[in-house]
Formats: structure tokens, sequence, C-alpha cells
């Protein structure tokens, strides 16, 4: 797997994403609470642009009427059918075994560190202050 | 404009089998805002429309009471950057839709003021005329591919026909559409005229599934929850199907066509089967029924493929399209909405070219004469 930079931290605001293209691949990387998750930009189901989901929180009920809200953020729902996939590994919540959105390994490292790596990307402007998104692809 | 829209289409989403040029039977317009209207609408309905708005069958103020599942049952991609509700920019439409799937034509269903369902039918009659000649100005003459249908509410009879005389002179409607949900069954004799109209005419009869009547949208009474709701479409569409065909709506007008829009066709077969059991058995109570429903089912009657069942097995889907007719299926997308069906990827199951070329094209080419 090859590493990509893709963003600063800062270019994908919390509860937004970027699409990017890597080596043919419509990727798009969600920003939920600090993290950072890499998904195909495409819903297993019908081919939705996944870059138009909701972010929404996983809703559980023990009992009808009875609602639970957890992971505020970090469920996707597909913007046709309304599909919903978990961000983390792409599963859906729906059919977990069968259907599922590849996902990619994120890593947030500091551009100091990368300048050091073989990662430097010449097309970028290079801060050593700032952090970037890496995805593995 | 999104990237995804903007980006050309990657081979591996184009399968050989659906590079075909396709007719999509049910692509929803909106108004961008109701004074889109105004150049149709004489100023006392204008006034009307602003002062006490639709007088609706239904319990609620408006006919959607809640968001179901989407803002304006919409695809959240298919909000126009330009603003104005999904369905109501034609730049934007033939961007992400006409264009990119290759769509030869695409049939208007409008659903804006719940044009079916107005208890005022002077009202109503009003903003069908006015509806009927904004589909041509704002869509059909401003892109060919588009086609028009003439919209009438079959409970003001005398109204509807005089709406389908002055359309049919101007000679560029594609099919006459009635509700789904009127005051009665569909094949009360009340309603006759209107068909009688249609097969003179040679325009199909289209009726698109959904909205509320003035009677719940199940026979049990008024669900809980949108995706009961949704279910009730299925039924609602098969009891209509059972009023046309038992009351003897096709035996009395032999070459009338109707198409079932947005009702899927899983529910079909049973349906079928059952009412060809039933004839069997109480014929004498229909001796006005020369042959077996089915018979009149498969002359009569096309479906829209929207919204497609998916079993899980692929071989029920295709026993499923078997059963039904590859000949009485219709190509339908149900554009902007979230249920939208994309053509490239909706059928979970294999088709022959020949087959394919039935149902995303021919067959509608050969109801609407295109």
């Amino acid at each position: 797997m090859a590493r990509h930079i893709v963003a600063r931290t800062t270019e994908i605001p919390p509860g937004g994403n970027k699409v990017v293209d890597i080596a043919g691949r419509d990727i798009v990387v969600f920003h939920v609470n600090g993290e950072f998750f890499a998904l195909l930009n495409r819903c297993p189901h019908e081919g939705a642009p996944l870059e138009k989901a909701a972010c929404v929180a996983r809703l559980t009920s023990p009992e009808p009427g009875v609602y639970e809200r957890s992971r505020v953020g970090e469920m996707l729902r597909c913007p046709w059918h309304g599909w919903e996939f978990d961000m983390r590994n792409g599963q859906s919540w729906f059919d977990p075994k069968r259907v599922k959105i590849r996902s990619y390994p994120v890593a947030v490292e500091r551009g100091e560190e990368l300048q050091k790596g073989p990662y430097v990307a010449e097309t970028f402007a290079v801060h050593v202050e700032d952090s970037y998104v890496i995805v593995e692809v | 404009m999104s990237e995804v829209i903007d980006r050309p289409l990657r081979d591996d989403e184009k399968p050989a089998g659906t590079r075909l040029r396709i007719v999509d039977c049910d692509v929803h317009p909106s108004l961008h805002s109701l004074d889109d209207l105004n150049e149709f609408l004489p100023k006392r309905w204008q006034q009307h429309l602003r002062e006490y708005g639709s007088h609706l069958r239904t319990p609620y103020l408006f006919t959607t009471p809640y968001p179901r599942s989407s803002p304006l049952i919409a695809r959240r991609d298919a909000w126009p950057p330009t603003g104005g509700p999904p369905g109501s920019d034609l730049t934007f439409m033939q961007k992400q839709h006409l264009d990119p799937l290759d769509v030869e034509f695409g049939i208007l269903q409008v659903l804006d003021l719940f044009i079916f369902s107005q208890q005022n039918l002077e009202f109503g009659a009003a903003i069908q005329r006015a509806i009927n000649d904004w589909q041509l100005a704002f869509w059909s003459h401003r892109d060919p591919r588009l086609k028009a249908s003439i919209l009438v509410g079959q409970d003001g009879v005398d109204l509807a026909i005089a709406e389908i005389e002055r359309c049919a002179k101007i000679g560029e409607y594609i099919q006459i559409n009635v509700s789904p949900r009127a005051n009665e069954p569909l094949g009360r004799r009340r309603y006759w005229p209107i068909y009688e109209r249609a097969e003179a005419l040679d325009l199909p009869l289209g009726i698109h599934v959904g909205g509320y009547g003035g009677h719940a949208p199940t026979g049990g009474g008024w669900p809980s929850y949108y995706v009961e709701e949704h279910q009730s479409n299925a039924h609602t569409i098969a009891a209509q199907l059972a009023s046309l065909v038992i009351e003897g709506v096709p035996e009395r007008f032999p070459k009338l066509k109707i198409v079932f829009i947005e009702g899927g066709f899983g529910w079909i077969p049973s349906a079928v089967w059952r009412m060809d059991q039933h004839f069997e058995r109480f014929r004498s109570e229909v001796p006005h029924l020369k042959r077996k429903p089915s018979e009149y089912v498969r002359e009569h009657f096309w479906f829209t493929t929207q919204p497609i069942d998916e079993p899980d097995e692929a071989r029920h889907l295709r026993a499923l399209i078997e059963w039904v007719g590859v000949d009485r299926l219709l190509f339908s997308s149900d554009y902007p909405h979230w249920d939208f069906d994309d053509p490239r990827f909706a059928f979970k199951t294999p088709l022959t070219e020949a087959e394919r070329k039935k149902i995303f094209s021919s067959n509608a080419r050969a109801v609407y004469k295109f």
C-alpha cells in the first residue's frame, strides 16, 4: 500500500468531507469528532456518491418508544436509499456480513515528520507546523 | 457543482448491457416557486392560492406531514446549486440525470400542489391547467426529451374532459394522468367518460401512485410510520388494478392502455393469480367480464419498474420479471426522489440484451408511440 497525502487537517471541517482521486479511485475522507475516515465514494447498492451522505448517529431502541443515540456523526446514511454504514470500517448496519463500503487506513501526521520521510509531495506547500491527513491505498 | 457530477463516467460504470438510450417513465419536475405559475393561472386563482392555499381531503394541513425519509423526499445530492427544490432546475437535471444516463425520453410526473386531491374542484382544474401549460413552457419546449402529461382530477369529470380536449388540441402531451386515490375506486362508472376520451385520443392513462386521497392509505386505517405508509403504495395500486379490471374498464374500452407508475411490480403475480381464481369461482357475479382478469392485465396494463423489489436471491427477481412479463415493464428512475433507481445498477439479476432493450426502451416507445 502506498501512502498519499490528501489534505491539511484544517482543510476538512468537523462534519465535512473531501473527495480525492487516488490512483483513479474516487475516495471520500470524512472528519468526525476529531478523527478522519476514508471510504470509496460510492454506495455498494446503486453507486450513489457518499460525499453527499448524511453523517448520523447510531440509533438503537430497546423497546418501542425508547430511542438511544450513540456514536454521533459516525454512521453514514446513503444520500439515495438511506442505507446505513459504519464510517470506521464501511460495514453496513443492517447486513454487516454481506454489504460494506471499501474503507482505507487513515493517519494524521505532523508536517515536520512528513518532511523527514519519503512522503513529501512537491506539489504541496509544506509548512512544518501543520498536520496532514494521509490515506493508505 | 460537485466533482462527481462533473466527472465523465468511467468505463466500469457503463456495463455494455446498459449502454443504450433509455426511456425514463418517471421524472419529477418541481416548481421553483409558486410564482412560476402566474403566467398560466388567472389572477382570481393566484389570489385564491395566496389567501386560502390547498384544501385537501387529508386530515393533515399538508400532505407531507413529516420529511418522509429526506426533505421533499429527495436525494440528498439532487438539490440544485442554484437554489430551489430538487427537480426545479432544468440545467442541473440535464447534467445530473438526463445526459449521463443517456435518457432519450423522460416522462414528466408533476406532484406539486397536490393536484389530484384538491377539494375545490374549480381551483383544482385551474391549477391543473396551469401545471399542464407550465410543463410545456418550462420543460418540454426547453428540452424536447421531456414529455408532458395532461393532468386532470377525475372527480370533476366535466372539468377533466374540457382540459383533456384543450390539451389534445395542442397535440404535445403523451398521456392523461389521473389520481391513484380518487374519491371512489378507479373502475367506477362515473370516471368512464375520462377513459372513453383517453381511448378515443389513443393516449395512455397514467396512474402515478402516492399521495393521499380522502381515505386512509391502508385498508386498515392510518399507519404510524412512513415505512408502513410507503409499503401501502403496493396494495393501493393492487386494489385499483382489481377495480379497473373487475368493474369492466378494459372490457368496455378495448383499446385503452393503462400505465401504473411508481407502484413497482413485485405484487403483481399474486394479485393476478387471485383475481383469476376468484373469477373462476364467482364469474356469475360479474357476467360483463368476458375473459379472465389476467388476460385483461396482459393486454391493457403496463407497470413502471421503480421501486424494484430486491429479493436476497437474484433468481427470484428474474422469476418475478418473467411472471409479470418482460413486455409489461417500463423503466423508471423516480429522479430526483430518495428511492431513485439508477438504470445501470437497479436490476440485480442478469437480463439478456433483448430483454434490456424492451424494459429500458422499446416497450415505452410502443406504449407512448415515440
